[in-house]
C-alpha cells in the first residue's frame, strides 16, 4: 500500500517545493505590507469598529463605561443643539460649495485662455492659499474681517458701504467662514477643473466654431458636459470635506455667536472637551455624520450620473 | 456685406473679452496675494500702531519686536519694565522656537515613516503575488471614506490608554505607518513601471528587497518626492488631532500654539501684531516648499483628479 502511494508522495513533495517557492514570495509580500497592515489595523480598522461600540456606552473616560444600547442615539436625536449643528453645517455647505465650484470653473476656463507660460505661473500662485494651514488662514481673515478695525470694513467704507459685523453677528458668521474657506480652496479646485479642461479634444470647439456656435454656447454644449467626470470628483470630495469643517470655526468663532457657527464636528468636539465629557454621545454623532456623508455621496453620484461619459455622444 | 458686419463686432467683442480676462486675472492675483502681505504688514507694525493706523498699506513704525516677542527672544517682563507693554500686547510668554521645533519633529517623522512604509506596501500590492493581496488593498481603500472624526475619538481613547497624551509619539502614531491615500498614490506609479528592468535584475540574482530598493524606488523618485511634500504640508497644517492629544507646551505644534495664543489674547482687542508675527513664522516652511516645489504640487493635484 505504501508503495502505491510513493509516486503520489513524490509529486506532492514536488508541488510542495513549488509551494515553498511561492510561499517565500508570499512571505516577502506580507513582510512588505506588514508595517502598513499594523498601522491600518490599529488606527483605521479597529477604531472604526470601536467607534460603533463606544456609541453604545455611557462613558466619561474617568469612570467605568456602562453599556446603554441605543440610548445615546435617542438622546442625540432629542438634542436641539445636535439638530442645530446639522442645520448650521448644511448652511455652511450650501454657502461654500456652489460659489466655490462656479468660481473655480470660471477661473479654470480663464486660465485655459492664457498662454501656457502665464497659465502655468498663475496656477502656481493660485495654489498658495491651499498650502497654508487652516489655522493661519482663519486667523488672517479674522483680522481682516474684524468688525471694528478690520481692513475689509475700511475698504467697504471707501466704497460707501456701511460697516459689517461679519463673524461678530449670527446672521453673517457662517457665511464669513464659508467665504474664508472658498478663498483657501478655490485655487486648488480650479486646478482640478483646469486639468479636466485639458482632456476635452480641441477639435470639438473648432467644429462648433465652424457651425457658428458662439463661445457661450460652446461652453454650455461642449465644456460643461465633458467636464462632468471631473466635476463629479470635485463635488463629491469637496462636499465631503465641507461637511467636516472644524479648524476655521475653532479658531475664529468657537461655535458662536449664539451657536450660529456650531458645525457638527464642533458639536462633537464639545462633547469630548468642553461640556460634560460624553464619549458615547460624541461617537454616536460621528457615526451619524458618517451615515449622512455616505448618503450624500451616493445621491450625488446618482444625480451626476458619475459612471457615464458624454464624450461618446460627440464622436 | 452681411458677413463683414457679423465679423466686425465679434472681433471687438473678443478683444473686450481678453481685456476682461486680464482684468479678472489681476483681481485674482490681488485677492490671493494681498492677504499674505497683510500678515507681514501687521507683523512688522508696532502693536499700538495696528490700532491707530488701521488702513495704512505699509508697516507703521516698522519693528521686528513682534517677531522677537513670539520667538521668545525678548521677555515680555522686560517690556513691562520699560513701559513698552500696552494693553494691545499679549503678556503670555511665547516660545515659537519650541513650537517650530515640535512641528518639525512631528512633520518630519510622519513624512519619513509614511512615505517609506506606504511605498513598501504599494510596491507589494503592485508587484508581489500573495494570497488576499487585492482584498487587503480594497479594505485599505475603504479607509479613505471614513471621516477623520469617526477615527479620532477611538484613537484618542487608545492613545490615552497607552499613556501617550502629550507626547510626540501620540501625535505621530496614527499616520506614521500608512495612510490609505499614500499607499494608493504610490501603487499607481509602481503599476506603471516597466517590468523588464526588474526581470533582468532578477536573472542577475537581485532579491526582492534589492529590486524594491535599488530598481523600483529610484524609478518613482518624482512621485515619491511629491508624496513626501504633500505629507509634510498635510501634517504641518494639521490641527484637530494634535489639538486632541498634544496641547502640552513641550510637544505643542505651531497650529495648536496659534489657536491657544488666539484663545489667550484679549477678546475685545486681540494682539493682532503678535498673532500675525506667529502666523508669519508658521508659514515659513510652507513658503519655502511653495518656492521650490510649487510646480510639483500643482502637477500632483492635476493627477489626483483622474484617479
Amino acid at each position: 500500500m505504501s508503495a502505491n502511494y510513493m509516486p503520489i508522495k513524490s509529486s506532492f513533495s514536488l508541488s510542495k517545493g513549488l509551494n515553498r517557492l511561492v510561499n517565500a514570495e508570499a512571505l516577502i509580500g506580507y513582510l512588505f505590507i506588514l508595517p502598513s497592515l499594523i498601522g491600518f489595523s490599529i488606527f483605521y480598522a479597529y477604531p472604526a469598529l470601536r467607534a460603533v461600540y463606544i456609541s453604545f456606552l455611557d462613558w466619561n473616560l474617568l469612570t467605568d463605561a456602562k453599556y446603554i444600547g441605543l440610548e445615546n442615539y435617542q438622546t442625540l436625536f432629542n438634542d436641539n443643539r445636535f439638530w442645530d449643528s446639522l442645520r448650521v453645517t448644511l448652511l455652511y455647505v450650501l454657502w461654500n460649495i456652489p460659489l466655490q465650484t462656479v468660481l473655480a470653473v470660471f477661473m479654470a476656463v480663464m486660465l485655459d485662455r492664457f498662454s501656457t507660460v502665464l497659465s502655468s505661473v498663475m496656477r502656481g500662485i493660485l495654489i498658495l492659499p491651499w498650502l497654508m494651514p487652516n489655522v493661519v488662514v482663519a486667523l488672517l481673515w479674522l483680522w481682516i474681517l474684524d468688525p471694528s478695525i478690520g481692513l475689509m470694513n475700511e475698504f467697504l467704507k471707501a466704497l460707501g458701504i456701511g460697516r459689517q459685523p461679519f463673524m461678530g453677528s449670527p446672521s453673517q458668521a457662517i457665511q464669513s467662514i464659508a467665504g474664508i474657506n472658498i478663498w483657501r480652496h478655490v485655487g486648488y479646485t480650479s486646478i482640478l477643473v483646469f486639468a479636466g479642461l485639458k482632456t476635452i479634444p480641441k477639435s470639438l470647439y473648432e467644429a462648433a466654431a465652424i457651425d457658428g456656435a458662439g463661445e457661450l454656447l460652446q461652453f454650455r454644449k461642449i465644456t460643461l458636459p465633458l467636464l462632468r467626470p471631473v466635476l463629479v470628483f470635485v463635488l463629491v470630495t469637496s462636499v465631503i470635506g465641507s461637511f467636516q469643517v472644524f479648524d476655521t470655526v475653532a479658531v475664529t468663532t468657537g461655535g458662536g455667536p449664539a451657536g450660529s457657527t456650531r458645525v457638527i464636528i464642533y458639536y462633537i468636539y464639545q462633547q469630548v472637551f468642553e461640556r460634560r465629557i460624553n464619549m458615547g454621545m460624541a461617537t454616536a454623532a460621528s457615526v451619524v455624520l458618517f451615515a449622512i456623508l455616505i448618503t450624500v455621496t451616493i445621491v450625488q453620484m446618482r444625480l451626476l450620473r458619475s459612471g457615464e461619459s458624454d464624450l461618446a455622444d460627440y464622436q | 456685406m452681411t458677413t463683414q458686419q457679423a465679423v466686425g463686432p465679434k472681433q471687438t467683442r473678443v478683444r473686450g473679452g481678453q481685456i476682461l480676462s486680464y482684468l479678472a486675472l489681476l483681481i485674482l492675483l490681488f485677492i490671493t496675494l494681498f492677504p499674505l502681505w497683510w500678515v507681514l504688514r501687521t507683523a512688522l507694525t508696532s502693536p499700538e500702531s495696528v490700532f491707530s493706523h488701521v488702513s495704512s498699506l505699509l508697516p507703521v513704525n516698522p519693528t521686528t519686536q513682534n517677531f522677537e516677542r513670539v520667538l521668545g527672544l525678548i521677555d515680555t517682563k522686560d517690556l513691562i519694565g520699560e513701559g513698552v507693554v500696552t494693553s494691545y500686547m499679549s503678556t503670555a510668554t511665547l516660545d515659537f522656537w519650541v513650537f517650530l521645533r515640535n512641528s518639525f519633529i512631528v512633520s518630519s517623522s510622519i513624512t519619513l515613516g509614511q512615505t517609506l512604509f506606504s511605498s513598501m506596501a504599494a510596491y507589494a500590492f503592485a508587484r508581489i503575488r500573495f494570497p488576499l493581496r487585492d482584498k487587503i488593498f480594497f479594505i485599505y481603500l475603504t479607509g479613505l471614506m471614513i471621516p477623520g472624526i469617526v477615527l479620532f475619538i477611538p484613537n484618542f481613547v487608545f492613545v490615552r490608554q497607552l499613556g501617550w497624551i502629550g507626547t510626540y509619539q501620540g501625535i505621530i502614531a496614527p499616520t506614521f505607518l500608512m495612510t490609505p491615500f499614500a499607499v494608493f498614490f504610490m501603487r499607481q506609479f509602481f503599476l506603471g513601471l516597466n517590468k523588464d528592468l526588474e526581470e533582468a535584475a532578477t536573472i542577475d540574482g537581485a532579491s526582492r528587497i534589492g529590486l524594491f530598493w535599488r530598481i523600483a524606488l529610484p524609478l518613482v523618485k518624482g512621485p515619491l518626492v511629491t508624496l513626501a511634500i504633500l505629507t509634510f504640508i498635510g501634517s504641518w497644517n494639521d490641527y484637530l488631532w494634535p489639538l486632541l492629544v498634544g496641547r502640552d507646551e513641550s510637544v505643542r505644534v505651531l497650529t495648536v500654539a496659534l489657536g491657544i495664543f488666539r484663545e489667550q489674547t484679549p477678546q475685545g482687542a486681540p494682539d493682532w501684531a503678535g498673532l500675525m508675527a506667529g502666523a508669519a513664522v508658521s508659514i515659513v516652511p510652507t513658503i519655502i516648499i511653495f518656492i521650490f516645489f510649487g510646480r510639483k504640487v500643482v502637477d500632483s493635484i492635476q493627477f489626483s483628479g483622474f484617479k
